[in-house]
């Protein structure tokens, strides 16, 4: 049997992919009111004033997504899984700078 | 199927108190948390534990695992004794992920699940979401790629049993990818539950160390070391990118350090990338008396200092 070789392309999140409010909460699996939450708390940043406005990036996904399974596997509240994110992009970057270097 | 040693995984004494599991997990958990931890195979690590957990700190788990006793070595190949999971009371858990051991001795078909089986109302719910990362040079990066992943994908079947699949799926990498982004593939995630939708796939993008190019962003930089006489009185040199040998020219009088820019050079994208040369002048070794006779005469004739902007 010749067995078809599908390839998936799936959808590239770059910097020029935008959410909604919505499809965020849809692609996160998650409530537009926990997405709020976390804009309140400063860990997602969307562009625009108001909430109908706002417009966020595939890095808020990610980070949206990270903050879930810290709180679920280590038992983080959010402004630890916040400051958890924070530190770790400043990791990333210091990492990149040194390999760099 | 392989035994595991779930005393082993967690580090602790088969006497340890439900504290000291408690305390062990937190501690590995940390340790190996696929978002926090940057040893190699985290993920693998922090599901045998989390495995591990599920059952030690569960009193009647943790007692009918005992009781398969200790002679048991990790990676030994085992099957559950018939009279597996009698006598106990047993709770539910969720354990997508597990190994088949697992599975044998508390997952959906073992004495443990059988309690699980949701009744009466049909049960609907989201797929999980699945994460992975894919390495890939930057070679591919820059002009695209196909790669095929094998992914261990817990699946549901109809009966609610937990099986471990593994899945080949053939993944297009977008040209002009970076580091760090991510392509998601809808619907190839765990399966949904009843009417509920499947859940997606994240596949996020590393790049391997490359031998002489690093990347910020979109932008390929190389550090190109020269000669002084190629400094001095300029040169034209081939240079590799990602798109070929170029030949750029280096100015008379370059510099250390100095940075030249070929536009749009670097990775793909909207806009692209540049690519940037770093020169970094080489000097040959004065090992012989001729050679340190040159530099003699360029002290003489070239006299210098360096080092005026650090106080003389």
């Amino acid at each position: 049997m010749n067995k078809a070789l599908t390839i998936y392309s799936g959808t590239l999140l770059d910097e020029h992919i935008r959410f909604t409010l919505m499809e965020l909460s849809v692609l996160g699996k998650t409530s537009a009111e926990w997405v709020i939450e976390l804009v309140d708390e400063g860990v997602l940043e969307p562009e625009g004033e108001t909430a109908t406005d706002w417009r966020f990036d595939a890095r808020a996904l990610k980070r949206l997504q990270a903050v879930e399974r810290l709180q679920r596997d280590l038992g983080i509240n959010l402004p630890g899984a916040a400051l958890v994110l924070d530190l770790l992009e400043e990791v990333e970057a210091l990492r990149q700078q040194r390999s760099n270097a | 199927m392989e035994y595991k040693d779930y005393y082993k995984i967690m580090g602790v004494a088969k006497s340890a108190t439900a504290d000291e599991i408690k305390r062990a997990y937190r501690k590995l958990a940390r340790k190996y948390h696929p978002d926090v931890s940057k040893e190699a195979n985290a993920e693998q690590k922090f599901k045998e534990v989390g495995e591990a957990y599920e059952v030690l700190k569960d009193p009647q788990k943790r007692a009918a695992y005992d009781r398969i006793g200790s002679h048991w070595q990790e990676g030994q190949s085992f099957t559950p004794p018939p009279d597996w999971g009698t006598g106990f009371e047993f709770s539910s858990t969720t354990n997508a992920g597990f190994s088949d051991f697992f599975e044998s001795l508390f997952g959906g078909h073992s004495p443990f699940g059988a309690r699980h089986q949701r009744q009466g109302q049909p049960f609907h719910a989201h797929g999980e979401d699945h994460y992975a990362k894919i390495l890939i040079d930057l070679e591919e990066a820059y002009s695209g790629a196909t790669r095929t992943i094998s992914l261990q994908i817990p699946e549901v079947g109809a009966d609610g049993q937990i099986v471990n699949k593994t899945r080949k799926l053939n993944i297009k990498i977008p040209k002009g990818i970076k580091s760090g982004q991510r392509i998601r593939l809808a619907g190839q995630g765990g399966a949904g539950y009843g009417s509920g939708k499947n859940g997606d796939l994240f596949i996020e993008i590393v790049f391997n160390k490359h031998p002489y190019f690093y990347v910020k962003n979109r932008d390929v930089y190389l550090e190109l070391p020269i000669t002084p006489w190629e400094a001095a009185l300029g040169a034209v040199i081939s240079v590799p990118t990602l798109s070929g040998k170029v030949d750029v020219k280096i100015p008379p009088n370059s510099q250390t350090k100095q940075k030249l820019r070929l536009k749009a050079r670097g990775l793909p994208g909207m806009p692209p990338g540049d690519h940037y040369i770093i020169l970094e002048i080489v000097t040959p070794p004065a090992k012989t008396s001729e050679a340190r006779a040159i530099y003699e005469k360029m002290a003489k004739i070239l006299p210098m200092n360096p080092r005026v902007e650090l106080g003389g």
